[in-house]
């Protein structure tokens, strides 16, 4: 789904400088725009959180200029920060902001993991460690489902001009249909058929997401060997088992792997999307849907950056298992 | 008479209709490509109402199609509200907004090396995230009413359809834009004559991807709150209150708006990228 990076070709003046570039250059210009993205956000803090500053400031005695919250809500933002400036300081400590500072993130994510990870109670359910390993089970679940679905239909196609004619259309459209929409249903229909809990249909939402960007890749995988190859083959005297598993396949893996690591992010985004609309309590998902009942900002920004650091360690081990093996295989870099 | 029988029925007489087609020698026409598909998909709903039907499923549980497309001729004005709510208004005013602010975000960076490189990864990492968690803070931010739902859909679109875009403007070869150096092109020029063009088949990536994003943004986002009408809302009290027809009936609507959505954007691209390799015949 996501298209590979673009790899830019450089004039031949370029080449020297490359060396340098790919280590130091690599990480500092995504360093700098961090920093940047920080930045501004730290900078948009004051202006979101003034109203709630003011009023928190007027309800414990504070002279604030405009008096009433009422005649405040005519003011613009920044004139309320020009006319108050001695409370500005304060929209940066709200125990319920519109945006939180990201210390304060960061403070909620360490205070609901490695804090209690350190007192051993990582598997409390106020912990966003037990949360994240709900979310991370059923990720697995799904990614396990979706995969094995995602291969099977791949070979089907490839081998079969009927299933080829017949189910590739539905897959592509089956992806245009919104998940969500289902989601609310698949739980009902689990729940008739007698099954327990949410981790099913969680994993078979997230499995709906994660098996047509694998189902893409293997078809184009399972076909990327060559006429001649194929012919070489059939010299041979090959069978079609026989070139399904030392040539197809092998063929397909640098292929497998560039759609797992999709696959496994959609795996994510599925299991956070059947917590959500579906009053589950346990996972990321949950986290974020109970910080909004509760009306607790700091933590469904805990939660989501709880699940972009998930997403980000699932997407990096699945990019060192790729090299290793491709590298065993004699096709790395 | 048994409809399973039935069902199971027109299950082997479609299969080998189609295993006839796929493998006649007119397997590659355009008739066959569509019927083949379409065969497929009558033969579902066939199985899931004669299964229905056999099995005395309770319509609260899983009604049968017969029932939903009643239920969808009958309650067309419920539907017709939720769709302009949730469709017109919240998918596709951010999606219009979030795309078209990525692409100007992709030229303008574009110039800068640093910039790009600094933002590519970002922006790929960030496309692989689930952004829809950010739906409640959005719509506490921007009210319940479809702005929060456009709001969630321009940020869910924003990045995937930016990291296509900077990708795409980066396709063009040493050779091509020497030549046009040669030709003393302008940046405008070599943009809108080389680069530009060069980048469409990785621009319309990224309006596809986000075409199925922006319905998910727009329906999950009104799971958080919402004026009376709108798909999400309808699904989630439908749920609630067992009128499960006119949930699968939203979700009949939702996946045909999806479905359309999507091929029009795939219509357009075949009608400016026909010159790329993938359509040709």
């Amino acid at each position: 789904m996501t298209a590979a990076p673009a790899t830019t070709t450089p004039g031949p003046f370029r080449t020297a400088g490359r060396a340098l570039r790919s280590t130091v250059g690599g990480t500092l210009p995504v360093l700098v725009v961090l920093a940047v993205i920080v930045g501004i956000w730290y900078a948009a803090v004051a202006p979101m959180n003034i109203r709630l500053a003011l009023d928190q400031a007027e309800r414990s005695g504070a002279t604030v200029v405009p008096e009433t919250p009422i005649a405040r809500q005519e003011v613009s933002v920044w004139r309320l920060m020009a006319q108050n400036p001695d409370l500005v300081p304060q929209s940066y400590a709200q125990d319920r902001p519109r945006l939180p500072t990201p210390g304060q993130v960061a403070g909620e994510l360490w205070a609901t993991t490695g804090e209690m990870a350190l007192e051993g109670r990582a598997m409390s359910r106020r912990s966003l460690i037990f949360h994240a390993w709900v979310t991370l089970r059923s990720t697995f679940w799904g990614f396990l489902l979706g995969t094995t679905l995602g291969i099977a239909g791949a070979i089907a196609i490839v081998y079969s001009r009927v299933v080829n004619l017949s189910l590739m259309p539905w897959a592509i459209i089956s992806q245009t249909i919104p998940i969500v929409a289902l989601a609310p249903m698949i739980i009902v229909l689990s729940a008739q058929v007698g099954i327990e809990g949410r981790g099913v249909p969680k994993a078979i939402i997230s499995a709906y997401l994660c098996y047509f960007p694998v189902l893409v890749g293997m078809v184009k995988g399972l076909r990327s060997p060559g006429t001649a190859q194929l012919d070489l083959l059939k010299t041979y005297s090959a069978s079609s088992l026989q070139s399904f598993w030392k040539l197809r396949l092998p063929s397909s893996v640098p292929y497998l792997f560039a759609s797992l690591k999709i696959g496994i992010a959609a795996a994510l985004v599925g299991t956070i999307v059947g917590e959500l609309p579906t009053g589950a309590i346990r996972g990321l998902g949950a986290r974020i849907l109970i910080g909004d009942q509760f009306g607790t900002p700091l933590a469904i920004w805990a939660a989501l950056f709880a699940a972009a650091i998930l997403a980000g360690v699932l997407v990096t081990l699945l990019d060192v298992a790729q090299r290793a093996t491709l590298k065993r295989m004699g096709m790395g870099r | 008479m048994s409809w399973l029988a039935f069902a199971l029925f027109f299950w082997a007489a479609a299969w080998a209709t189609n295993a006839a087609l796929a493998n006649s020698p007119w397997r590659s026409t355009r008739p066959v490509r569509v019927i083949v598909p379409l065969l497929f998909g009558v033969t579902l709903l066939v199985l899931w109402e004669g299964l229905v039907r056999h099995f005395q499923v309770m319509p609260v549980i899983l009604p049968p199609p017969s029932l939903v497309w009643d239920t969808l001729i009958n309650s067309t004005e419920t539907l017709w509200v939720d769709f302009q709510q949730t469709v017109l208004k919240g998918a596709l005013t951010g999606y219009l907004i979030g795309t078209g602010a990525a692409f100007l975000t992709a030229i303008l960076i574009d110039r800068s090396d640093f910039l790009t490189r600094g933002l590519l990864p970002i922006g790929n990492f960030v496309a692989a995230l689930p952004i829809v968690g950010i739906a409640p803070i959005l719509v506490s931010w921007f009210g319940f009413d479809w702005q929060s739902k456009a709001a969630v859909v321009v940020v869910m679109v924003f990045f995937p359809m930016l990291v296509n875009t900077v990708s795409g403007l980066r396709q063009t070869e040493p050779m091509q834009r020497d030549l046009m150096h040669t030709y003393a092109a302008s940046y405008s020029q070599s943009l809108f004559k080389l680069r530009l063009p060069a980048a469409m088949p990785f621009i319309f990536n990224g309006l596809k991807i986000a075409t199925t994003l922006a319905l998910i943004g727009a329906i999950v986002a009104e799971y958080f709150g919402s004026p009376t009408r709108g798909m999400g809302f309808r699904i989630n009290t439908g749920v609630g209150s067992l009128s499960i027809d006119l949930v699968w009936a939203e979700i009949a609507v939702a996946a045909l708006a999806g479905t359309l959505f999507y091929g029009g954007v795939a219509w357009i691209e075949r009608r400016v990228t026909f010159w790329h390799p993938s359509h040709r015949n």
